[in-house]
C-alpha cells in the first residue's frame, strides 16, 4: 500500500534559523500518526507547508499527496486536496450559527442567494454522522470550546479530508470532552481518514497512536510503530541533546523565602469550569533562581499572571511576600509588594514600540522614578541610561524608539523596566524567546548576577537547556497542577520531560 | 523611523519634525488666501477674527486630544457643550445666579457628563464610540429640553466678556512680555538640568536657539492682536488651556500613562497601571474643558441656542487627527492639535473671505482632512 501523504526533505528557513532540516513524514490511509517534540521543535512549522499557509517555493523539499508533487500556493489549494488542518486556536466565527460556519465560502448557493434550507440539511447531516447533539442554527459562540472543536472537525469531513491535522487538540478540553473527541477520531480511522496529531501528551499519544514521529532542532529524529516505543523512549528522543556551556555555572547562597504562594488555582476566563492552575503551592527564597518547566497550556504564565495580580479569570489562593500574607489584586499591589515580572511576548505584553527605551524604561516605576504628578525627564534618562549600561543595550541614547530595536535589546528593555522598580522577586516569562544567542548569553549572565545580588527569580521556561541550566531548584506542571519538583543535581531532562508529560 | 536626527547639536524629534511641517503648511495656506483676498487675510483685523474662530475649536480639541491618545473618542462633546452653555445661560437669565455660579455649573455639567462616559466606557467596557454616540443624541435632547427649545439670551455684560472682551494693549504685552520670560526660564532649567545629571555640557545656546521661534511668534501675535482691538479674552483663554493641556501631556505621570494606555493596554495594566480609572479621569478632564468652552461659545453669541455646537465634536477631532494623532491611541501632541485647529479655522475663514460656496467649503474641509492623514501615512511606510 502506498502512503497518501509524503513529505520529502522539507526544509524551511525563516532569518537567521533553520526551523525544518530535511524532514521526513508520511501518513497513510486510515493511519493515526503522531507528531511528537518539543516546543519549537518544528511540529507546527511542518503542518504550515503542509497546509498552504508557507507556499510552495518558501520551503525546500517535496510534498507528495496521492502520488503526485503538489504546489499548494494557498490553504484553498490544500483544502482542495483533501487536507484540513484544525489549529490550536480555533477558526471559527463565533457569531455564526454552526451550519453557517461549516459551510463557510462554500454556501450552497444559486447566483449568489444562499439555499438555507439545503446548507442547514446538508450541516444536520454531517453532525448526525459524527453522533454530535448539535443544533446547526445554534451560534457557534453559544457552544463550549470541545464542541466548537468537534463542529471543525465537522468542517473538515464537509471538504472531504482524507488527511486530517490535529494541532493539540485537547489542549483547551475537559477530560470527558477528550473522550467524545476521540471517539470519533477512531469513527474517522475506520473510515480510512489519515490523521496526523500534534500532542505533548504522551497518554493520548500512546492510547491513539499507529505511528509515531519525533522532530528536534528541526529534524526528524524517528519513525517508529508506537508498539515499539515507550513513553521513556520517546522522551529520550525529544530530549536527547547536549546541555551547552553557555551556562555560566555559579552557585547561589539563599536567604530567607521571599515569596511563599499556598494552593493557587486559576480558571480559564472563557471555560471557568476548566482549572488552568491546580491547587499550586511553592517558595523561593533570596538568592534563588526557581525554574518552572512544563509545556505548553501546562499552566506556567497562567500561575506567574495570577501571583501578579494580572489574571484576568477567576483566581484564588494566598501569597505571601517575606513571611507576611500580602493581598494582591492588580499588579500596582504586586509591584508595591516588590514583585516584577518580565512578560511573555514583549511586543504585546512588555513594550510601547512607539516610546523611546527611556519612557518604556521607567514606565513601571515611573512615581518612584521620576515624580509623583509632574515628571522630571532628566531624572528620567539618568535612570535609564544607567538601566541601559548595566543591561548592555545597545541604543544610540535612551530616547532611541524601542520598535527599532533588535529582540534582544527590546527584552533587555523590558528587564531594565522591573529592575527599575527595586524588586525583590522578579518572574520572568520565557525571557530568552525569539533573541539571539549572543544577547541569551547576555541574560543568562544578568540573572546570575541578581541572584547574587539576593533577587529571588521564577523563570518559566520552554526551553528545557536554558531551565536546567541556570535554574537551582525546577518546579514542574502539567495541566495545571504540579507533577515534580527537582533540586539542580536531581534535575535532567528525561525526569523533567517525564514530569512535563505527566508520566511520572 | 522615528529615530532622532541629529543635526549639528539641533535635535528634532520626528514628532516634532512633523509639527514643522504642519506649520509649513499653515504659512503656506495663510499666504494663498494672503495673495487671493488681495491683502485682507493677514491684516490685524482678520487674525483677531481667525483667533476667535479658532478658540472654541481649540480648547475642545486640546481635551479630545488627551482622550485621543488613551486611544479613545468622544463624539459627543457638541451636545455637551450646548447643554453646559445652554444650563449656565438659563442659571444667569432664568434662576437670576450670579456669574460664578453659573461658571461652576458649565464645568460641573461637563465634569458629570465625562464622569458618566468614563464609567460607562472604562468599567461597562462599552466602546467609547457607542457610548459617546448615544451622548451626542441623549445630551442634545436635553438641552432642547431644558431649554424649551428656546434661545436663552445672556444679558449679563460681565460673562458676555469672558466671549467677546479684549486685554488692554499694556496688559498684552505685560502678558507677552511674561510668556517670553518663562521660555527663556524654562531652556535655562533644561540646559542646566542637563549638567546637573551628568547628560553632558551646559548647551545654553542650543536652548536659546530652540526659543527663538516659539518668542518671534509670541511678538508676531501680540503686535498683530494689538494693532486691532488687542488680545481677545477667548484667544487668552484657549492659550491657558493649550499650556495646560502641553504640561500635562508633556510633564505628568498621568500624562505619560494616557501614552502608554493608547499605545499598548496590556503593557500599560502589565506595568501596574491603573487603565480603567486614568481613562475616566481623562473624560472628565475632557468634561472640564467643554464646560469652558461652552463659557466662551455662548458669551461670544450672547445667547444659549439648542442647536449650539453642532458639529464641533467632528471639528475638534479633524483637528486632532490633522495635527497627528492617531485614532488608535498612543499618539498625538497638544500642539499638533491647536495647530490642526488653526488649520481649520484658516479654511473656513479664508475661503468665506473669497466668497467661495457652502457645499464647496465642506468638500475642501473634508478632503484636505483625508490628505493629511493620506500624507501621514505615506511618510510613516517609507
Amino acid at each position: 500500500m502506498n502512503p497518501i501523504l509524503e513529505m520529502r526533505a522539507i526544509t524551511k528557513e525563516f532569518p537567521g534559523v533553520k526551523a525544518l532540516d530535511g524532514v521526513t513524514f508520511d501518513l497513510y490511509e486510515g493511519e493515526f500518526h503522531s507528531l511528537v517534540g518539543e516546543n519549537g521543535a518544528g511540529k507546527s512549522t511542518l503542518m504550515k507547508t503542509l497546509s498552504g499557509v508557507y507556499p510552495y517555493g518558501t520551503y525546500g523539499g517535496d510534498i507528495v499527496i496521492d502520488g503526485e508533487i503538489r504546489q499548494f500556493k494557498t490553504i484553498r489549494d490544500s483544502e482542495h486536496a483533501g487536507v484540513a488542518i484544525i489549529f490550536q486556536e480555533l477558526s471559527l466565527v463565533k457569531e455564526l450559527t454552526v451550519g453557517e460556519n461549516i459551510f463557510l465560502g462554500r454556501e450552497p448557493s444559486k447566483f449568489g442567494i444562499i439555499n438555507w434550507s439545503e446548507l442547514y440539511q446538508k450541516a444536520a447531516k454531517l453532525l448526525q454522522d459524527l453522533n454530535l447533539p448539535i443544533d446547526p442554527r445554534t451560534p457557534v459562540g453559544n457552544l463550549g470550546i470541545g464542541q466548537q472543536q468537534l463542529v471543525e472537525i465537522a468542517k473538515a469531513l464537509s471538504q472531504s479530508a482524507k488527511i486530517l491535522v490535529l494541532d493539540e487538540p485537547t489542549a483547551a478540553l475537559t477530560e470527558s470532552e477528550v473522550e467524545t473527541l476521540f471517539e470519533i477520531l477512531r469513527k474517522l480511522k475506520s473510515r480510512g481518514v489519515g490523521m496526523i496529531y500534534i500532542s505533548h501528551k504522551l497518554d493520548e499519544v500512546f492510547e491513539m497512536s499507529d505511528r509515531i514521529t519525533v522532530l528536534r532542532d528541526g529534524k526528524t529524529v524517528g519513525t517508529q510503530n508506537a508498539g515499539d516505543l515507550t513513553k521513556d523512549k520517546v522522551i529520550a528522543l525529544m530530549v536527547g541533546r547536549e546541555v551547552g556551556d553557555i551556562f555560566p555555572k555559579t552557585s547561589h547562597e539563599f536567604g530567607d523565602t521571599a515569596l511563599e504562594v499556598r494552593n493557587l488555582n486559576a480558571f480559564d476566563l472563557d471555560n471557568p469550569d476548566k482549572k488552568l492552575v491546580d491547587n499550586v503551592s511553592f517558595s523561593v527564597k533570596k538568592g534563588e533562581v526557581l525554574g518552572i518547566s512544563g509545556l505548553m497550556g501546562a499552566g506556567r504564565s497562567e500561575l506567574l499572571m495570577s501571583i501578579f495580580g494580572a489574571w484576568q479569570g477567576k483566581s484564588t489562593g494566598e501569597v505571601l511576600v517575606e513571611g507576611k500574607q500580602v493581598s494582591i489584586n492588580s499588579p500596582s499591589e504586586a509591584i508595591k509588594n516588590g514583585i516584577g515580572f518580565v512578560t511573555e511576548d514583549r511586543k504585546r505584553f512588555g513594550l510601547l514600540l512607539e516610546q523611546p527605551i527611556r519612557d518604556n524604561m521607567t514606565l513601571a516605576g515611573l512615581k518612584k522614578i521620576s515624580g509623583a504628578f509632574v515628571t522630571h525627564l532628566s531624572k528620567e534618562t539618568v535612570a535609564a541610561r544607567g538601566a541601559m549600561q548595566s543591561l548592555k543595550v545597545k541604543a544610540n541614547s535612551p530616547l532611541t524608539v524601542a520598535g527599532t530595536l533588535s529582540g534582544g535589546n527590546q527584552q533587555k528593555v523590558v528587564l531594565g523596566k522591573w529592575l527599575l522598580t527595586n524588586p525583590k522577586v522578579l518572574f520572568l516569562d520565557e525571557p530568552t524567546r525569539g533573541i539571539d544567542v549572543g544577547a541569551k548569553q547576555e541574560i543568562y549572565s544578568e540573572i546570575n548576577k541578581l541572584a547574587k545580588e539576593g533577587l529571588a527569580i521564577v523563570m518559566v521556561s520552554s526551553e528545557l537547556p536554558e531551565v536546567l541550566g541556570l535554574s537551582d531548584r525546577v518546579l514542574v506542571l502539567h495541566e495545571g497542577k504540579l507533577t515534580g519538583e527537582f533540586s539542580k543535581n536531581e534535575a535532567t531532562p528525561e525526569k523533567v520531560m517525564a514530569a512535563a508529560t505527566g508520566n511520572h | 523611523m522615528s529615530e532622532k536626527v541629529e543635526k549639528s547639536g539641533f535635535k528634532i524629534e520626528t514628532s516634532a519634525l512633523r509639527s514643522y511641517t504642519m506649520l509649513g503648511a499653515l504659512i503656506l495656506i495663510w499666504l494663498f488666501f494672503h495673495w487671493q483676498t488681495g491683502g485682507t487675510f493677514l491684516s490685524s483685523g482678520n487674525l483677531s477674527n481667525l483667533m476667535l474662530q479658532t478658540s472654541v475649536t481649540g480648547i475642545l480639541a486640546v481635551g479630545m486630544l488627551m482622550l485621543i491618545i488613551a486611544g479613545q473618542i468622544d463624539l459627543s462633546v457638541g451636545s455637551v457643550l450646548a447643554l453646559a452653555g445652554g444650563v449656565a445661560a438659563i442659571a444667569l437669565t432664568n434662576w437670576g445666579y450670579g456669574l460664578p455660579i453659573a461658571i461652576i455649573l458649565a464645568i460641573a455639567v461637563g465634569v458629570f457628563i465625562g464622569l458618566i462616559h468614563g464609567t460607562l466606557n472604562a468599567y461597562g467596557k462599552i466602546p467609547a464610540f457607542i457610548v459617546t454616540l448615544g451622548g451626542l443624541l441623549a445630551w442634545r435632547g436635553a438641552i432642547k429640553g431644558v431649554s424649551r427649545s428656546e434661545t436663552v439670551s445672556v444679558a449679563d455684560p460681565t460673562f458676555k466678556m469672558f466671549g467677546q472682551g479684549n486685554l488692554t494693549i499694556g496688559s498684552g504685552w505685560f502678558l507677552a512680555g511674561i510668556a517670553i520670560l518663562a521660555l527663556l526660564f524654562l531652556a535655562y532649567q533644561r540646559a542646566k538640568s542637563q549638567k546637573e545629571y551628568g547628560l553632558g555640557e551646559a548647551d545654553y545656546k542650543a536652548e536659546l536657539l530652540k526659543s527663538i521661534l516659539p518668542i518671534l511668534g509670541i511678538i508676531g501675535f501680540t503686535f498683530a492682536m494689538n494693532s486691532s482691538n488687542g488680545i481677545p479674552l477667548p484667544v487668552l483663554i484657549f492659550a491657558i488651556v493649550a499650556i495646560f493641556g502641553a504640561f500635562i501631556t508633556n510633564s505628568t505621570t498621568f500624562g505619560r500613562y494616557l501614552y502608554a494606555i493608547g499605545g499598548n493596554t496590556d503593557a500599560a495594566r502589565l506595568s501596574g497601571i491603573d487603565t480603567k480609572l486614568n481613562i475616566l479621569k481623562v473624560y472628565m478632564l475632557l468634561g472640564v474643558l467643554t464646560g469652558i468652552a461652552a463659557i466662551v461659545f455662548t458669551a461670544r453669541q450672547g445667547s444659549a441656542t439648542p442647536d449650539a455646537g453642532t458639529l464641533k465634536e467632528l471639528e475638534a477631532i479633524a483637528a486632532c487627527v490633522i495635527g497627528g494623532a492617531s485614532l488608535m491611541g498612543g499618539r498625538g501632541t497638544v500642539f499638533g492639535a491647536c495647530l490642526g485647529a488653526l488649520i481649520m479655522a484658516s479654511l473656513d475663514n479664508g475661503m468665506s473671505l473669497l466668497n467661495i460656496r457652502d457645499f464647496v467649503q465642506e468638500i475642501v474641509k473634508g478632503t484636505i482632512l483625508v490628505a493629511a492623514v493620506g500624507v501621514d501615512m505615506i511618510g510613516r511606510k517609507s
